[in-house]
Order: C-alpha cells, then sequence, then structure tokens
C-alpha cells in the first residue's frame, strides 16, 4: 500500500485554497445550505396582496437555498407593534421585522445598518422623499430598507359628482389623469369653502378629530401648511407661535361643517363615510374605494384621489411609509440583506403594488410612475395623482420635524387632535397652548 | 475495631431507615402531598405571574431608552402629569361605579331568580350568564356598533320618540357612561351567580324566625340575608374592584381613551404610553400604580372578613 506523504508547503497551500474558497464563495449550493431566514411581515387588508410578497420571497429562496419562514401579522389590534415591542424585549424572534412609521426609530438601537444595501438601491431607484429619510435614518444610519407594502398617502378622496354640484370644483380637472395638476387655487382657503358647501348641502367632509392615525394624519399636513410645529427638529418647544394659533383657528373653523360626532372617529369612521354615500370627501389611502368598488360601485364610479389643499407655507400630505429592518440578534444577516435588496428591485416592487391594486407606494422617486395607477378604475385614472407624480405636494408626517421620538408621543398622544378639540369646544387659546406645552415637554424626556 | 464498624454501618442503616420513613410520613401528610400536587401550578404561576411582574418592577426603574436605573425617577414623572392624575380620577369613578351597579343588579337579580320556582331556575341562571361568557372583546364590538359615532342603532331609536342623536362616545361624559355601561352589563351576572350561590346558603329558619318576629320585607333582608352574604359581598368586591381597575378590553374597544383622554384607564393608558409610545418604563410604571391601590382596598377587606371569621 502506498501512501504519499504531505509536504509542509503543500499542506500550507491547501488550506489556504479551502479557505480562499470556503471566505469567497456566497453560498454553497446545497438543500438550505445558506442557512434560515425568518420575516415578519405585514398582513396587507388588500385580499391576495400578501400573495406577490409570498412568491418573490419563495423565488429569492429557491436561487438562494434558504430556507425561508413568512409570517404575516396584522395591525388590528396593534398586534404588529407588540410582537416588535416583544421581539426589542426578548432581543429573540424574526431575522427582518415590517416596520411602521416611528418604530424604526425607537428600536435604532437593535437594528442592523443597512447603508450599504439602500445607496446601491437608491442609485437604482431614485432618491427617497424627505418623510423617509426622517423615519428611516439616525445619525446617517439607514435603520431599514423602505418598504412599497403599506406604505401610503392620506390625500383626500373626493367624491366627483358632489364637489361639482355642491362646491363648484372639478377635481379631474384640477388633477387630470395623464398629466400635471392644476391646483395653484387649491388652497386652503377653497377647501373651507367647499366644506361649508358640502355640510350645507348634506354631505359634509368625512375628517375625524379622533385620537387615531387618520384624524392625526390630516391635522399634521393642516398644521404644516400653515408652518407649525409644537417642536422644532432641534428640539425646542414652539407651541406659543402665530402658526400654531392660525392651525387652531382654521380647524375652528373647518369643525363647524363637519359631522357633528367626528371627535369620536376612529380610522374606519371615514371609510364607513365615503362607502355610506354620506359625504363629499375624506382624506385616506385608496382602501376606501376600494371597499366601495366591491360593496357601493355607484360610490366608487365617483372618488378621485388627489392632491391636499395647499396652506400659507405649502401643500403637504401625509405619508406613512413601512420599513423592512434587520434586528441587530438576527443569525443571517448577509442572508437578510440579500432578501430585501431583491424585494427592492423595480420589478418586485412593481409586482408588490400591481397586487395591491395601487395602494402600496414606492418610496423611491423613478417608481411613482408604475403603469397600475393610470389604469386602475372606475373612474380609470382614479389613482393616477396618488403617487404624488408630479411632486407636487411635500410629503410629511404629523408632529414632524420633531425629533422622532419626542414625534411618536405627540403623534400617538394625538395633541394635535386634542388641541383641536379642546379649543373648539370653548378653551381660551393660551390655556390650549399652554396645555399642549406641558404635554410637548414631557414627551421630551430621555 | 469491628464493633466500631459495625457500630458505624448500622447508624447508617438506621438513619436511612429513619430517612426513608420520613419521607413515607412527609408524603403520607396531606399538606405534602396538596403541595406537590399544586406544584406544577404553582411554578406555571412563577413562570407567568411572578417573572412578568418582577420584570416589570424591573422596566419601571429604567429611563425611558431602558439603559439607566433610575429608581423612582418614572414614578416622580408621572406625579408631575396632569393626563396621569386625570387616568387616577378616571380609574377610581370608573372602577368604583361600575362595581357598585354591577353589586346592585346582581343582588337585585340573584332575589329574582332566588324566588323563580327551582325547575325554571336553570334556564335563567343560563340566560342570565350569557353576557359574562361571551368573550368581551366580541361583545364589546357589538356594543360598538350600537353606539357608532354616525350609525348608533341607539339613536336611530330614540329617533322615533323624537330623541337623540347622543354622542354616545363622542362626548366626556356620555362616553365615560357608555364605557361603565358596558362593564356593569358584562360583569353583573358574575355577582349575580355569586349572590345567588349565597342567598341559598341562608338557612330558611332564620327567615320563619324573623317572620314570627314580625319583621317585614326589608328587615328580613337587612337583618338576615345582608348579614349572612357579608363576606360573599365582600370577596366579590374585592375581586371585582381587581378586575375592573384592570380592565383594557372594554375602553380600548370602545373609546381607546378618548375623547380627549376623559376615559383612559391605567390599563389602557400604559398601553399607549408604553406600547404605542415606545416608552416602555413608563408604561410599566402607569401599570404598576394599579397595585398600592388593590393592596389597600384588599387588606381592608380582607381583614374584615377575617374579623369577622374569629368573632363567629
Amino acid at each position: 500500500m502506498s501512501r504519499k506523504k504531505l509536504s509542509r508547503r503543500e499542506f500550507v497551500a491547501a488550506t489556504a485554497l479551502s479557505s480562499a474558497a470556503l471566505i469567497t464563495a456566497p453560498y454553497v449550493r446545497g438543500a438550505y445550505a445558506a442557512g434560515k431566514l425568518s420575516m415578519g411581515f405585514w398582513d396587507h387588508w388588500v385580499p391576495g396582496a400578501n400573495s406577490a410578497s409570498t412568491e418573490l420571497v419563495n423565488e429569492w429562496a429557491a436561487k438562494e437555498k434558504v430556507e425561508v419562514q413568512l409570517d404575516y401579522i396584522t395591525s388590528q389590534g396593534n398586534k404588529n407593534i407588540v410582537t416588535i415591542a416583544a421581539e426589542a424585549q426578548a432581543k429573540s424572534g424574526h431575522d427582518i421585522f415590517q416596520m411602521p412609521t416611528w418604530w424604526p426609530q425607537s428600536n435604532a438601537e437593535l437594528l442592523e445598518p443597512v447603508n450599504d444595501i439602500m445607496d446601491p438601491l437608491i442609485k437604482l431607484n431614485g432618491d427617497v422623499n424627505g418623510t423617509v429619510k426622517y423615519l428611516g435614518q439616525a445619525d446617517g444610519k439607514w435603520l431599514g430598507v423602505p418598504a412599497s407594502v403599506g406604505s401610503q398617502i392620506k390625500g383626500p378622496c373626493s367624491r366627483i359628482d358632489l364637489m361639482k354640484k355642491y362646491a363648484n370644483i372639478d377635481v379631474q380637472e384640477m388633477y387630470p389623469a395623464g398629466s400635471a395638476p392644476k391646483a395653484d387655487n387649491w388652497t386652503l382657503d377653497t377647501f373651507l369653502k367647499a366644506a361649508e358647501a358640502c355640510h350645507k348641502a348634506g354631505f359634509p367632509f368625512g375628517i375625524g378629530l379622533g385620537e387615531t392615525s387618520d384624524n392625526v394624519d390630516t391635522a399634521g399636513a393642516i398644521f404644516q401648511s400653515f408652518g407649525a410645529q409644537l417642536v422644532d427638529a432641534k428640539g425646542n418647544l414652539t407651541v406659543k407661535t402665530d402658526a400654531v394659533r392660525q392651525s387652531l383657528e382654521f380647524y375652528k373653523k373647518l369643525l363647524a361643517f363637519l359631522p357633528p360626532d367626528v371627535a369620536a372617529w376612529d380610522d374606519a369612521s371615514n371609510n364607513k363615510w365615503l362607502v355610506a354615500g354620506k359625504g363629499a370627501m375624506i382624506m385616506n389611502p385608496p382602501s376606501a374605494w376600494a371597499v366601495a368598488k366591491r360593496d357601493a360601485p355607484q360610490v366608487a364610479e365617483q372618488c378621485w384621489t388627489h392632491g391636499f389643499p395647499a396652506g400659507p407655507k405649502g401643500r403637504f400630505a401625509p405619508y406613512l411609509p413601512f420599513f423592512w429592518s434587520i434586528w441587530s440578534f438576527s443569525k443571517n444577516k448577509e442572508a437578510a440583506k440579500s432578501l430585501l435588496s431583491y424585494l427592492s428591485q423595480p420589478a418586485s416592487i412593481e409586482k408588490m403594488v400591481v397586487a395591491s391594486g395601487g395602494y402600496d407606494l414606492p418610496a423611491y422617486e423613478k417608481l411613482t410612475t408604475l403603469k397600475v395607477w393610470e389604469e386602475v378604475g372606475p373612474p380609470k385614472g382614479t389613482l393616477y395623482h396618488y403617487p404624488n407624480p408630479f411632486k407636487h405636494q411635500t410629503l410629511s408626517i404629523a408632529a414632524s420635524p420633531a425629533p422622532p421620538k419626542v414625534a411618536q408621543q405627540i403623534y400617538f398622544q394625538a395633541t394635535l387632535t386634542k388641541m383641536c378639540l379642546r379649543y373648539y369646544q370653548g378653551e381660551a387659546m393660551e390655556k390650549t397652548l399652554a396645555w399642549a406645552e406641558g404635554e410637548c415637554e414631557g414627551f421630551m424626556r430621555s | 475495631m469491628v464493633d466500631v464498624a459495625l457500630q458505624s454501618s448500622r447508624t447508617a442503616t438506621a438513619q436511612a431507615g429513619r430517612k426513608r420513613a420520613g419521607l413515607r410520613n412527609a408524603l403520607r401528610r396531606k399538606s405534602m402531598s396538596a403541595f406537590l400536587m399544586t406544584l406544577p401550578l404553582i411554578l406555571l404561576i412563577a413562570v407567568l405571574v411572578i417573572y412578568p411582574a418582577l420584570y416589570s418592577l424591573h422596566l419601571a426603574t429604567l429611563n425611558k431608552a431602558m439603559t439607566k436605573f433610575v429608581g423612582f425617577g418614572n414614578f416622580e414623572f408621572l406625579f408631575k402629569r396632569e393626563t396621569f392624575w386625570l387616568v387616577v380620577k378616571q380609574s377610581c369613578i370608573f372602577a368604583i361605579s361600575a362595581v357598585v351597579f354591577k353589586a346592585l343588579i346582581g343582588f337585585i337579580v340573584a332575589h329574582f331568580v332566588h324566588n323563580v320556582p327551582a325547575n325554571k331556575q336553570r334556564k335563567w341562571r343560563g340566560m342570565l350568564l350569557v353576557p359574562w361568557v361571551i368573550p368581551p372583546a366580541m361583545s364589546t364590538l357589538a356594543w360598538l356598533w350600537l353606539f357608532d359615532p354616525s350609525y348608533s342603532a341607539f339613536n336611530y331609536t330614540l329617533s322615533f320618540f323624537g330623541l337623540g342623536p347622543i354622542p354616545w362616545t363622542g362626548d366626556a361624559m356620555w362616553a365615560r357612561f357608555s364605557v361603565i355601561l358596558v362593564n356593569v352589563w358584562y360583569g353583573a351576572p358574575f355577582f349575580m351567580i355569586m349572590y345567588l350561590a349565597a342567598l341559598k346558603s341562608v338557612p330558611e329558619q332564620l327567615y320563619e324566625a324573623a317572620a314570627i318576629d314580625g319583621a317585614n320585607w326589608w328587615q328580613r333582608i337587612w337583618y338576615v340575608t345582608l348579614p349572612m352574604m357579608r363576606n360573599i359581598i365582600a370577596i366579590t368586591t374585592l375581586f371585582s374592584l381587581i378586575v375592573t381597575f384592570a380592565n383594557f378590553d372594554i375602553v380600548r374597544i370602545l373609546t381607546a381613551g378618548g375623547p380627549l383622554d376623559h376615559t383612559h384607564i391605567f390599563a389602557t393608558w400604559a398601553f399607549r404610553v408604553g406600547i404605542e409610545g415606545s416608552d416602555i418604563p413608563l408604561g410599566a410604571s402607569v401599570s404598576l400604580f394599579m397595585v398600592p391601590i388593590l393592596a389597600v382596598a384588599a387588606i381592608f377587606i380582607l381583614r374584615d372578613i377575617t374579623k369577622r371569621g374569629n368573632e363567629s
């Protein structure tokens, strides 16, 4: 039996070669050779929208030989944010979690920076809007990849017929499908007159003043249109300013033309208002229109989603993005980044947007003119201006530009809508401002 | 030497025998076997109740970023907040008024059921327990639709009499009334069934003796029924007070604390601050604030029961 002796040089060379091969090979091709990856994605309320995400994840998993576990977690009853809190406390759970608006910031210390994938994605898909940067970045570190799934603009969804008949406003002419908006006259003054006219006609605008997201978002955009901030970007209290006073005066006038029960409205109230045919306008993403298409087609045929009215300091629309974030305790970060990069390719994004019937909004500027928004209907073109294709309005979130951890408190404590309601119910302006200042002071604790 | 060796081995055997006998005796003792049988439950409670309770105590002593020990800092902060005192006030209004009405309605209904002929009682008991056996999250959803700001079935009915519309969840006073009403509707059957059991245990001879003494209906209630039911009333009240103070689902579903925070109670505000506002230490502090209030109530009520037990 012959036995070949291995020289020291041969041994060193063989070891070096095999180590190099192991290090440079991204994934070893074998069944699930690249490990496991688990994801907690937001459970979409558009029927069938989850299937596009599932298909994309499975395609990627088959290509990269990764075993995936995909959970869809509903936001009903805040189950998603409760799960985020639980995983953050346990430092265990999914590798990737789809986080709504404020949660990447509130968990910033527990998230893996994704600058290495965000920079190429921005080069590929175009820049992201300011709200995505505000919510998704901390000290130059990207806390997640903006997810098109679930991201939305809560702009006006008007009844074409009622607005034309009672407010003398042709919303289709103002925001024509396929071309730029001609909405210079679409200001808060015009909006207020239209609200009054529709109220008189028995079809008041369905704008809530409760404590849930839809109510706060509208108030946020209106405050920003006046340049009103409760706390500025540096964390200074700016409650007692003329801009805030103007916003409250505006809301006081507007409230007189809204349904009397708006203080109790939640996020479903405005949808029901539109679908029941009771109002001429609501502020919502196209989910209300989608429900109307199913339950009240005669209402859906008259719906037109368009831009926000402009105030003295500009035209602002509420924008609520979701982010796909990777927990720092994830055991397969490279695979997670590879998947997020795959989900953010233009073809993947388009597939998900189409599956949502145009509800989902990509954050990237090159992806706001997808065909789906031109084509969906009835009426055809109803969602053309939904993704803000002409950058006609500044996409913003209520309580910004306050430091995000302070802004989150202002947002969830509904300080803006509470201020409007207190002032409307007869509290003196300065007392309302003092109350809000006290609240904001409390939100600044670290 | 041999003797010594034998002695020591004999001692060891005797010791082992004593140990075995001791173990046997211990196992034979009722308290020991009871302890062993309840051990799985004790462990379960330790894991599911004691650990989270201690963990929430730990959380309540951390700063917002959960990086620093602040002792009672979170409580000091809360004591300076106007909204916190509003929540304390509302929790007391909510719990005390709901428990009083639940007890009152439970007491009255228990008497009615007690007076129903025995063969028909089961049917009544079953029907009256329905609110209590439906998961509150589900039944509250039905109430939410009845109170719906725009499509309230109550307002629709009231409109036939030229009344309303009432802002059931949109006005502070009505919203408080609505959440208390639903809690009373949900909890009264529990009182009813407890009081019914207590009523059945009052010896009939006492009523007969009272009747011979010429006691009227009210005197029979005041001097016979109530004293005999005192312990049950106290324990039921304590139990219900704890559960009502800690309520979450009814308020969360019906008003989510609004309007203008006027229906927030400890649990809903703790959720708002801790989970929605991502300030978990402050949320933990809010929910822990209930503990001393309930502990004081428990001490007084239980002391009273023990005192009466000793007297009798």
